[in-house]
């Protein structure tokens, strides 16, 4: 995704003079060396000084420019935390924090590279928009919009490198703030965000072996929440499954059931989240997300227990 | 020159009188803080800010208040300069006005949200920055306090203004050496030097008497370098009134009436 996102940020750098990007000592590989290269005085490095990264970015948008800060989440949100409240979402400025690599996608570097909260806690600051496409396709969308409509502070949390394309000839086109329907089905519906999406194509293969029908959607936009989009896919579905790499806390996983209480909705819930713990082991990512019982297989097993 | 320095004192003289004023309204003034940086406020908007043309809505240049708690110094100098009307001030933190004590993005002549200290100077490298990008000829003016420099986030964007060649950077450190935890040679000692510090970090640095209006003119007009200008303004917190000067206690308290009287009484030209 992150060679994407360069690619879109360098075209759309072309035509559009207003963005800039700013990077805090991440390589700037592929088209991020040709947006450097081509436009030496918007691409700005701040080393590593994310605070720096943030205040300047917001000094930029004061002046009507469309800043980009880009490093990996972790480092792109915890660390200039205030300088992201105070400084973009404070004064509801369009700047674009670029949170690559989230969840569990840094999966041998250790507990500190790991964003399991992100989405928590860009969530409670006002202002925040937040939007976590689910495969390099969706992220050209966003970055797009990012650039020319948006007159706020954006999370924008990318997955890091590749990553499958999901979407398909069946699947809506992207909004703001929409559910995307991925792909459709009858039997249960699925909402996760993110490249973990994989998961959930990975499990609809193997239900549809147990002739169940599976639908799949993008919620893209997790701040602000399609409430209207849910409420169709409560009333549509029994069964809902959502499957999010990042913590029970403040994502998915709770925007999904409170509104569910609010709407009465009684159908079931599945929720397939990390755990409130740190993470202390590695591997690849699909070890880690084992050690929170997101596996295929589990999945899987709790769909079936759940429809029969 | 002589004029200049005989107005801006009847105007430093008029805008303590009406902090103290305010003072006796409302609690939360930081009035310690405002008069350690009146002088430099005043002098910064009425002699160093290039006026206006056509194209600007108030001045040429851009000012900023990085250390927000002192923002009652521009307050007053912005309603003496008719960008800021009388019921702004007279609101001051009350439910019907929008002033609090910290300064507001949005408000007039206030060019962004400060208060939270560590933040002006990222803010005003970014400006700087992209004047530069969009070719417009205009300088930044930013008032920090001396506790910023303690802060890690002014020192990051101290150096990126130093890569980033902004000479169109002008910084006046206020510099009075008192915090609320008391006076900062004793709680802080290795905070200093100073100086040595800001000059390695690629900046030009001078230091001057930061209630002396001929020196703060002068400040800006005998740049050597092309480098992002650092002033130290040597000042004291509470200038003005004797028993605030330099106190702690008065980071951040009013005067009471009895205090007030004094206070009042003692104002003269500084």
């Amino acid at each position: 995704m992150r060679n994407k996102l360069a690619d879109v940020i360098y075209k759309l750098g072309l035509k559009n003079k207003k963005i800039c990007v700013l990077v805090a000592d991440i390589s700037p590989a592929g088209s991020m060396e040709k947006f450097r290269k081509k436009f030496p005085n918007r691409f700005i490095n701040t080393g590593v000084a994310e605070q720096s990264m943030v205040g300047i970015a917001a000094g930029m948008a004061l002046r009507g420019l469309k800043p980009f800060c880009y490093t990996i989440a972790t480092f792109a949100l915890y660390r200039p935390f205030e300088m992201i409240r105070v400084d973009l979402c404070y004064q509801n400025l369009p700047v674009t924090i670029v949170g690559m690599g989230p969840g569990t996608t840094y999966s041998t570097l250790g507990g500190t590279h790991l964003a399991q909260e992100d989405i928590s806690v860009a969530r409670s600051v006002p202002n925040m928009d937040i939007i976590a496409p689910c495969d390099p396709d969706e992220l050209s969308d966003v970055v797009e919009f990012c650039s020319k409509k948006r007159n706020r502070p954006t999370y924008l949390r990318i997955g890091k490198a590749g990553e499958e394309t999901f979407i398909n000839k069946q699947s809506e086109k992207w909004k703001f703030g929409k559910i995307r329907l991925i792909k459709p089905g009858k039997d249960v519906c699925i909402l996760t965000f993110g490249p973990i999406i994989r998961k959930a194509f990975e499990i609809s293969k193997k239900l549809e072996k147990k002739n169940l029908s599976i639908e799949i959607n993008s919620c893209h936009t997790l701040k602000p929440f399609d409430l209207n989009g849910l409420k169709k896919k409560f009333k549509k579905f029994k069964s809902i499954i959502l499957i999010e790499d990042h913590s029970e806390i403040g994502g998915l996983n709770e925007i999904v059931k409170s509104k569910a209480y609010e709407q009465s909705y009684l159908g079931k819930i599945l929720n397939f989240s990390l755990k409130d713990k740190f993470i202390h082991c590695y591997g690849d990512q699909d070890d880690l997300l084992s050690k929170h019982g997101l596996t295929t297989d589990i999945i899987y097993k709790e769909i079936l227990n759940l429809t029969k | 020159m002589k004029r200049f320095i005989k107005e801006s004192k009847n105007r430093c003289l008029n805008y303590r009188k009406r902090i103290l004023d305010i003072s006796q309204k409302v609690r939360a003034i930081h009035a310690a803080g405002a008069f350690s940086v009146i002088e430099l406020v005043d002098c910064i908007y009425y002699g160093l800010m290039r006026k206006k043309t056509k194209k600007h809505k108030y001045f040429r240049d851009t000012f900023l208040m990085s250390k927000g708690h002192g923002c009652m110094a521009q307050y007053v100098v912005l309603e003496n300069l008719g960008i800021m009307a009388k019921k702004y001030l007279e609101n001051y933190c009350t439910k019907n006005g929008k002033l609090g004590s910290h300064p507001d993005y949005g408000l007039p002549g206030i060019e962004a949200s400060t208060g939270s200290l560590g933040h002006g100077m990222g803010l005003a490298v970014g400006m700087a920055h992209a004047d530069k990008i969009n070719k417009i000829n205009r300088k930044l003016f930013l008032v920090i306090s001396d506790g910023e420099l303690q802060e890690g986030s002014t020192w990051e964007n101290m150096m990126m203004a130093a890569n980033l060649n902004l000479n169109n950077l002008i910084c006046f450190v206020d510099h009075n050496g008192s915090q609320s935890f008391g006076i900062t040679k004793k709680t802080h000692p290795k905070f200093y030097p100073m100086n040595k510090k800001i000059l390695s970090f690629g900046w030009e640095c001078v230091e001057i008497d930061g209630h002396n209006t001929k020196e703060i003119l002068n400040s800006i007009k005998k740049r050597k370098t092309k480098k992002p200008l650092m002033i130290v303004a040597n000042t004291i917190k509470g200038k003005g009134v004797s028993f605030m000067e330099n106190k702690p206690i008065w980071h951040y308290r009013s005067p009471n009436s009895k205090e007030y009287d004094i206070a009042i009484k003692e104002l003269k030209h500084i």
